[in-house]
């Protein structure tokens, strides 16, 4: 609550959103909010009584300051959405601008091409682009590789490849390709794009509320009835005691009780809410998508990419006996140097960090590739020097095919690495084979705190891999999760998500294949990968345009955080009110019935200046929040309980607290002015 | 205080059991009452053609419960107004006005017993024994089957294990619930008080009114006629079953209707002894033994509250001496021969338990035990009638639920169901009633003094209408008495409070419970809220305070708050 408002937005946003907020005024906008709509309504009476006692020439201060006050509780809550939508309107537009005035060569149907804006782009046709150019639209590759640049979208700089026919088919609007000539399929009319949609989410007027917010709305209009009926019924039993009630007392009290502080910031958390999701560029189709993201019970991740890296990485050669170290390093890498595979670069790295000299090629060398029949890989040189590295079986079988003694204790190397997690590689030159390169997985950093941080919040993860048991088991340990599945097909992800949907879980994945679309429209959060295919893409219903697997912790951590900002302002607006009624009973029947003023305990200054006091605290509270609203609170990994206990106690109890001083400071400093 | 400790636990040790004993007969499993009571079912279940196994969704058990009510009130109000011309009236009393008719007929009907005639005065030994001991029996169990129904669907009804996700659930059947509360409940249990009373002293028989010569004659009166009648029986339901209507005007504080200190121990017992059994019961539907103690502990802790300042406040001199060198307790309304402790412990558990019958004038209560009389009913929901209590007491369970899980960072939800905007739009519903009903009449009957008929100008004034509302609205029906309320307006507007207090309250948590069994269930997790801590304890029992604080300050500074600052000056 320390941050003010300006660390969190700059000074055009403030001007733009606090004219944005005066016509928020407008009955239309208004109407849209039930507590404030009743505030303002409670205006429009104490303006009509202002003007009344002016006409009659009678004091018409104090209802004067009540009209300002109240219409100013309304101006800062429409000023506190303003904000929110501001800043969500910044960073769309920031993702938005790279894609204005930008222009592609559509294919016409005889194969020519025609030089179009990409605003005429239509889904379903089909752009052509080369090397140097701006894609002009959200679409699929259907035709080519690529190397493209999404800084302008991701703020990441690293190019990035994209190929038609792969999981890595999708390319965004705005981007620039580096290198190659893609077909690009345009997959939505202007306007309808992901992140238009995502602009939509934290636009009010289009705003659809989500469910939760919907059902706290209601509770709000509730608890507003209810203090309207109290305050309606008050004039009559006072009459019964022969006195008459103040109706801007009234009207104050009514504001006063209603739960303003919560009705006036609700639009602002839901969209500062979905302003946290784009933040972290994650586009959701719809605001239900993120909130339900604070619901999950289990995250299904894949391994690879999300837990680790995306690809195995040597960590260690282990000779076999009779073989020294250097000889099987100088043959490993001998087969590795003109190996494209991320395994085959990272074996000269550990070389390299182990300070063994790189050998240059040798003149003739031919590089034997690696293939999925075959399963090994090496170069040729020379008469018949070879050197080759594979999978265990693979190589022996190799060696076999030409005699070579099997040794001792490769058997006993194969099985060490294998019980670790690692993959084994055999390594064998033309007389011998040599010893073993283990390849691990590096599990990507902090990845591990995250699944501790959400296991305190609850949320299970559940790894999902095509290793085999023990491999996944040695990741699944490191890592942290609580559950893995090995050996798993595409299709098994899909049962995976039904099974655990049949026992009330909600399930979050993410993935980017063709053959993820299904298990993504399954599970009740799909993140896709802004890389993968339109199928995906479609099937999801969020996209992250980072295609960072690790990001649905992070969607996890919003949602949740998005609800528990809104129950904590609603306890301490409710708990705000205990606070006030101890102000403003006395002070409302003060007048009429005298012996009522025993109740104030309090001591303010007079029966007006407590009402001004608590309406100006009233008023006051929403600005003083808008902080918290945008920024949301803060989600501390803790168990149901303590979370619940930390924040009764200070929403809760800090909010029957807080007003008392406050309304006494302002009643004190009241009382210097007038 | 050693009364009231000694009862206090008494209750606490013989609901334990008597919970467990509900559960047994609720559950639906065999039973070792079965013995005893099927045969007598079946003969009952075959007389209203009820197949014993069918089970009921939510929406046929609701309606099979306004429907019977609707039965037995046409049926009731008919025989009010012919009274006169029915049997076992020795006294010849005469028929009951239309409107008087109506009031009392809802009045039972509704387990509220708030009366606006003098029963012994104005009411046949028919009308008393047979018609309103029916009702004192049957509308418990009405109340009771509810509860149970709303119990079995937060667990997903009686199909839970089989039935797919929004999938209609088995609540049970209407009749069958009705008819074991009747008879394997509230039956034996009335029986063994009765006998308990009779042995005290009170009235059993059918005889006539006992003339009786005065011994001194200068008092202008020849000779006393003192009713009599089957007196024990009715008083043991009327206290067991939360109704509260008694055989004599002067409720339990007649010398015949609760004689002696023992007796009053007794009826205090009774009073409490089903509300307190039926939080045990719950735990036991539910599966969830942890959970009855949750709310015992809040139910517990209110209660206690309450109690503690009532007998403080009447330990204290009547206000109305105050500046008068009087000490003492104010005894003003009480009966000597139950004394200070267990009158102010009945004041306190009457009105929370929706029971009303009384063994002092609350209308002579120091104000802070009159406010905390008037703060029990308007909570209504620790310990309540029975059923209806309860009910109420889920009621704020759902509502902290929503805004605790909102709290966590999750949907809400109740033991893993989600409460989603449809639930909250009904619990709205419910949060706006009480402030609408008791605000709404107290308002206009006070804007109308030609109405209010009221004995008392000011802050009291005020305090008996908006209490005769409230007791209306709570189906509590205590009175503060002081109201000439036998009037046409008086027993029209009550009955409406009567009838929208008891069955909204009763009807929208079946719904809400009839559209959350159905949900997806999803396990429970340390992410997910639990109901069973100390934490939600207490933040159920503020929202508790807070919601009705809030709605009925005003009304309460203008009535028993008033009247205390006035009377300390």
């Amino acid at each position: 609550m320390s941050t003010s408002i300006f660390s969190l937005v700059d000074k055009a946003t403030l001007k733009e959103a606090s004219f944005e907020a005066w016509r928020k005024l407008s009955p239309d906008s208004a109407s849209r909010n039930p507590v404030m709509f009743v505030v303002l309504v409670g205006t429009v009476i104490t303006a009509m009584i202002t003007v009344q006692r002016l006409v009659s020439q009678e004091s018409f201060g104090f209802e004067l300051a009540t009209t300002l006050i109240l219409l100013f509780t309304v101006w800062f809550a429409n000023f506190a959405e303003a904000i929110a939508e501001a800043r969500g309107r910044g960073q769309a537009s920031s993702l938005r601008s790279a894609r204005r005035d930008l222009k592609g060569f559509r294919i016409k149907a005889d194969g020519s091409t025609e030089e179009i804006l990409a605003t005429a782009l239509r889904k379903g046709d089909r752009v052509r682009i080369s090397a140097g150019e701006y894609l002009p639209t959200d679409g699929e590759i259907v035709l080519g590789v690529a190397t493209i640049n999404e800084s302008a979208v991701t703020g990441e700089s690293a190019p990035v490849l994209r190929e038609a026919g792969t999981d890595h088919s999708g390319v965004i609007g705005g981007t620039k390709l580096l290198v190659g000539t893609i077909e690009v399929l345009v997959t939505a009319d202007p306007g309808e794009s992901f992140l238009d949609r995502m602009i939509g989410l934290v636009e009010g007027a289009k705003r659809q509320k989500t469910p939760n917010e919907l059902a706290l709305t209601v509770l709000l209009a509730a608890l507003t009835l209810v203090f309207l009926i109290v305050v309606t019924a008050l004039p009559a039993m006072a009459n019964f005691l022969h006195a008459e009630l103040d109706y801007t007392m009234l009207v104050a009290l009514l504001v006063c009780l209603i739960p303003t502080t919560i009705g006036g910031l609700l639009p602002a958390i839901g969209v500062a809410g979905m302003n946290r999701a784009l933040a972290a560029n994650v586009i959701a189709k719809s605001g239900k998508a993120v909130e339900v993201a604070g619901d999950v019970d289990l995250l299904l991740l894949d391994k690879t990419g999300t837990i680790t890296f995306g690809d195995r990485q040597a960590t260690q050669f282990l000779a076999v006996d009779g073989i020294t170290d250097r000889e099987l390093i100088e043959a490993a890498l001998l087969t590795s140097l003109q190996d494209p595979t991320p395994e085959g670069k990272s074996v000269i790295k550990l070389a390299e960090s182990m300070d063994y000299a790189c050998p240059s090629t040798p003149e003739d060398a031919d590089f034997i590739a690696f293939s999925a029949e075959t399963r090994i890989s090496g170069v040729k040189w020379g008469a018949n020097n070879i050197c080759i590295k594979g999978a265990s079986d693979s190589a022996k079988r190799w060696a076999q095919e030409r005699d070579l003694a099997i040794p001792l204790s490769l058997d006993a190397l194969v099985t060490r690495v294998a019980q670790k997690g690692a993959t084994p590689l055999v390594v064998a030159n033309q007389h011998a084979i040599l010893g073993v390169i283990a390849l691990s997985d590096v599990i990507k950093p902090g990845v591990a705190e995250r699944f501790a941080r959400l296991r305190a919040l609850g949320v299970r993860t559940v790894m999902v891999t095509g290793d085999n048991p023990v491999t996944a088991g040695v990741i699944a340990a490191e890592a942290g999760v609580d559950d893995f599945v090995a050996e798993a097909k595409p299709e098994d992800k899909l049962e995976l998500i039904r099974r655990e949907q049949a026992n009330g879980r909600l399930v979050a994945m993410v993935g980017d294949g063709t053959n993820d679309a299904p298990a993504l429209a399954q599970a009740d959060v799909g993140l896709a990968m802004n890389s993968g295919t339109q199928a995906a893409k479609e099937a999801g219903n969020m996209v992250d345009l980072d295609s960072d697997p690790a990001k649905l912790l992070a969607v996890v951590e919003v949602g949740k955080q998005l609800l528990i900002t809104r129950g904590a302002l609603t306890t301490f607006s409710l708990a705000n009110d205990v606070a006030k009624y101890f102000v403003i009973i006395p002070a409302v029947f003060a007048g009429a019935i005298p012996a009522i003023a025993a109740l104030d305990f309090m001591h303010l200054s007079s029966p007006t200046s407590a009402v001004l006091s608590a309406l100006i605290f009233n008023a006051l509270v929403i600005p003083a929040l808008i902080p918290l609203a945008l920024k949301g609170v803060q989600l501390r990994p803790m168990s149901a309980e303590r979370l619940l206990r930390n924040n009764m106690l200070v929403y809760g109890l800090g909010g029957m607290l807080l007003p008392f001083a406050v309304i006494k400071a302002i009643d004190l400093c009241l009382g210097f002015v007038l | 205080m050693i009364e009231i400790s000694i009862v206090l636990l008494a209750v606490f040790l013989l609901a334990w059991p008597l919970g467990y004993y509900m559960t047994g007969i609720f559950t639906g499993q065999p039973h070792f009452s079965d013995k005893l009571f099927s045969p007598l079912e079946r003969i009952i279940y075959r007389i209203l053609n009820i197949n014993e196994e069918r089970g009921m969704g939510w929406k046929d058990y609701a309606i099979a419960f306004l429907a019977s009510n609707l039965v037995l009130g046409v049926l009731f109000f008919i025989l009010f107004l012919f009274q006169h011309k029915l049997p076992l009236n020795p006294d010849g009393i005469g028929p009951l006005s239309w409107d008087l008719a109506l009031h009392t007929a809802i009045s039972f009907l509704t387990n509220t017993d708030q009366q606006h005639y003098s029963g012994q005065a104005q009411l046949s030994y028919f009308s008393q024994s047979i018609m309103i001991v029916t009702l004192q029996f049957l509308t418990p169990a009405m109340g009771l089957a509810i509860c149970v129904a709303v119990l079995r669907g937060l667990s997903g009804g009686r199909n839970s294990a089989s039935a797919q996700e929004g999938e209609l659930r088995d609540f049970g059947n209407y009749y069958v619930d009705v008819t074991r509360g009747v008879l394997r409940l509230l039956i034996p249990l009335a029986c063994v008080v009765a006998l308990l009373l009779t042995a005290q002293g009170v009235p059993s028989s059918y005889a006539g009114a006992i003339k009786a010569q005065l011994l001194d004659s200068s008092t202008g009166v020849a000779e006393q006629v003192i009713p009599i009648g089957p007196v024990a029986a009715m008083v043991a339901i009327k206290q067991l079953g939360t109704n509260g209507g008694g055989w004599y005007g002067p409720n339990s504080a007649h010398p015949m209707e609760n004689p002696t200190p023992v007796s009053n121990v007794i009826e205090l017992i009774s009073i409490i002894l089903i509300p307190m059994a039926v939080v045990f019961m719950a735990g036991g539907l539910l599966r969830n033994r942890k959970f009855t103690w949750m709310a015992l502990g809040a139910m517990g802790l209110l209660s206690l509250l309450f109690v503690a300042a009532t007998v403080y406040s009447e330990h204290l001199p009547n206000a109305a001496f105050s500046g008068l060198s009087a000490v003492g307790a104010n005894m003003e309304g009480k009966e000597v021969r139950f004394g200070i402790d267990t009158s102010a412990l009945w004041a306190t558990l009457t009105t929370q338990t929706s029971n009303g019958s009384v063994n002092a004038m609350h209308d002579s209560l120091n104000p802070i035990a009159g406010l905390a009389a008037l703060v029990g009913m308007l909570v209504n929901s620790v310990w309540g009638g029975i059923g209806g209590g309860f009910v109420n007491f889920i009621v704020f369970v759902w509502i902290t639920v929503f805004l605790s899980g909102l709290m966590i960072g999750r949907t809400p939800e109740i033991f893993g169901r989600k409460i989603e905007t449809e639930e909250i739009t009904w619990l709205g519903c419910l949060i706006v009633l009480p402030t609408l009903l008791i605000l709404g009449c107290t308002a206009i009957a006070l804007s109308i003094p030609s109405l209010t008929a009221n004995s008392n100008p000011g802050f009291h004034g005020l305090s008996q209408v908006f209490y005769e509302y409230t007791s209306a609205f709570a189906n509590n029906g205590s009175g503060f008495e002081g109201l000439g309320d036998n009037t046409v307006w008086w027993n029209l507007s009550t009955s409406i409070c009567l009838l929208i207090g008891r069955y909204l309250p009763l009807v929208i948590p079946l719904v809400v419970a009839g559209s959350l069994s159905s949900k997806r269930v999803s396990p429970a997790s340390s992410g997910s809220l639990k109901l069973e801590t100390p934490t939600f304890l207490f933040t159920l029992v503020s929202i508790i305070l807070i919601l009705n604080v809030l709605s009925f300050l005003p009304s309460v500074v203008l009535g028993p708050i008033g009247e205390s600052i006035q009377l300390m000056r």
